[in-house]
Parts: structure tokens; sequence; C-alpha cells
């Protein structure tokens, strides 16, 4: 069934356009991958605080409310230029393994990622008093960061 | 002027440039990290960036900022040096003559100009405790060409894989 569903959206007039027109998806590949730096780096300060080991001079909620405004602005953006990628190049992306455990992955931090923002929204000093849950949440979330990136390139390999 | 050229044929005969090119996941695996450590380079040099434009952080000092996120800069950018030496190492001579690569290398040069310029000339102009207040116009310019620069970098990084 989704073997279908590729064939038909790679037959669609946008996706043969995406398909032709050469540059179009190194530019968004481009794009995607600025906006994966923009996610990474704000994680990883977010994370590494969360795992006590840099930015201890500062409070967990004010790295919350530094960072994780970034990531859901650039979320966005990432969605699209996967889905204009995918519409691109349907059955490499929707057949692929890598693919598939990056969006579980991605499912699962962004749940996680919400978690700490909404916990540190209804008490500031919920995270300072939760160290070991706290270090926990920072390690799983910097390893499927990693584990997001790291699938995303393999995508290309499988 | 054989001696690049000569450089790239000896250093694809290594040992090193012929394993990473036979093998199937040496390859994908230290361009994975090229590509970590690339996104943690431009994602931290870009906070330091903005805040020298004045558009994110205005609550925090430059010099925090500064002491805050380059130590991360500095280290990805080696790790991020290092593989892709040996990505180069694999196919050097098509890397040589690949377009994207060579102007990907001379935005490098340039990045490293502009951020060695605001080091030496610019940053302790701005870098004392009570030097709050006005960003002087060296340091927007040089976060300005920092962030074009460095996106420049990434598309041509990009456009290496989409060239011959």
């Amino acid at each position: 069934m989704i073997q279908s569903f590729c064939d038909w959206l790679s037959s669609t007039a946008l996706s043969l356009t995406i398909q032709t027109v050469r540059w179009i998806i190194p530019a968004v590949q481009t794009v995607h991958i600025l906006c994966v730096s923009i996610v990474m780096s704000s994680m990883a300060m977010l994370d590494l605080r969360l795992l006590g080991v840099a930015g201890t001079n500062q409070a967990v909620s004010r790295m919350v409310s530094r960072f994780v405004p970034w990531v859901w602005g650039a979320l966005p953006v990432l969605l699209t230029t996967g889905i204009i990628l995918i519409i691109g190049e349907p059955s490499r992306e929707l057949l692929n393994p890598y693919f598939r455990a990056k969006m579980a992955m991605l499912a699962t931090v962004t749940v996680m990622t919400l978690f700490v923002q909404r916990k540190n929204a209804k008490d500031a000093g919920y995270w300072e008093a939760r160290r070991a849950a706290a270090a926990l949440i920072g390690l799983a979330s910097l390893l499927l960061w990693v584990g997001i990136l790291s699938a995303g390139r393999w995508i290309a390999y499988y | 002027m054989a001696v690049i050229p000569e450089f790239c044929t000896w250093l694809e005969n290594t040992s090193v440039g012929t394993a990473v090119r036979q093998s199937t996941w040496l390859f994908p695996t230290i361009e994975t990290v090229h590509v970590l450590a690339t996104v943690v380079v431009v994602g931290s040099v870009s906070m330091l960036d903005l805040r020298l434009l004045n558009v994110a952080w205005r609550d925090r000092s430059i010099r925090e900022i500064h002491e805050e996120v380059l130590p991360w800069t500095w280290t990805s950018f080696a790790v991020a040096a290092l593989a892709g030496s040996l990505l180069f190492s694999s196919n050097a001579t098509k890397y040589y003559h690949n377009f994207p690569f060579r102007m990907k290398m001379v935005l490098l040069v340039l990045v490293s100009i502009n951020a060695a310029f605001f080091e030496m000339r610019t940053y302790h102009r701005i870098a004392t405790p009570d030097a709050e207040g006005e960003i002087p116009m060296a340091a927007k310019v040089a976060g300005a060409v920092g962030i074009v620069l460095w996106i420049a970098v990434v598309a041509c990084g990009r456009w290496i894989g989409f060239t011959k």
C-alpha cells in the first residue's frame, strides 16, 4: 500500500518538478541541515544543563526559556523541507528503515521535550529538585538527537 | 605547480584513504560524525553571531555568550576538520577538482579571517564587564558576515554530494 502511494506521489506534477529541477533537492537539504544545526545546538545546551555538565551557573528554567523556543521555531521548517524531500523521492524515504527509525525517535524526543517544558512551566524549580530524573531525560534526549541526525544521514545509504 | 595533485594521489593511496574508500560503512559513519560536528559548529557560533547582531539573548553580555558557546565551537570544529580530512583522503583527486569543494575551502578561509579579526581587533572592546549598551558596528558586521559565510559553507558542503 505504501509502495502504491509512493508510485502515485512520484508521478504528481510537484514531484516531477522536484525530481527534474536539479538545484531543488540540494537547496532544500541545505535549509534542512541549517535548521538541524539550530535544533541540535539548542537541545545540546539544554540537555547538557539537565545532565549537570554545562551551563550550571544558570537555572534549568532559564535554559528552557532560552533554547526551547528555537527548537519549536525550527521544527516546522524541518517538517516542511522534509515533506518537500519526501515528495521528490517518496520511496527513498517512506520505504526506508532509517527514515522510520528517525521518525520514531523524533516523536519520542518531541514528547520528552514537551514534558520537560510543561513541568518547568508549572514549577520553575522542578528539574533542580529531581537531579537524577533531569540527568536521565537530558542524556536520553541528547542520544535521541544524535540518533535522529545519524539516521537522517544513513537514509542516503540504504 | 603539480604539488597539490601529487599530494592528492599520494593521500588517496595511503592505507587510510584506501580504507575509507573501500569500506562500505566507514565513509557514511565518518560523514555522520562530520555532519554532527558541523551542525554544532554552525549552531553554536550562530548563537554568538545573533548576540553580536543584538537579536537574541540581550539579557546576557556578549562576554558571557562568548565564554559559554565558543569552547563548543572550537572542539566541534576540530572534530569536523578531522572527519572532513578523512573523507577527503578517500577520493582526494576528485574532491580537489570539485567546484563546490573548492568554494567551501575558500569560504572556510574567509570565515577564519572574519573570526580572527573579531577576536584580535574587536572583541577586547566589548569584553569588559562594564561595556554594556551600544554594540560597535565592527562587531555587528562580524556577526552578519559570520552567519552568511557559515550558511554558504553548509550549502557548498551539501552541493559536493550532488556534483561529480
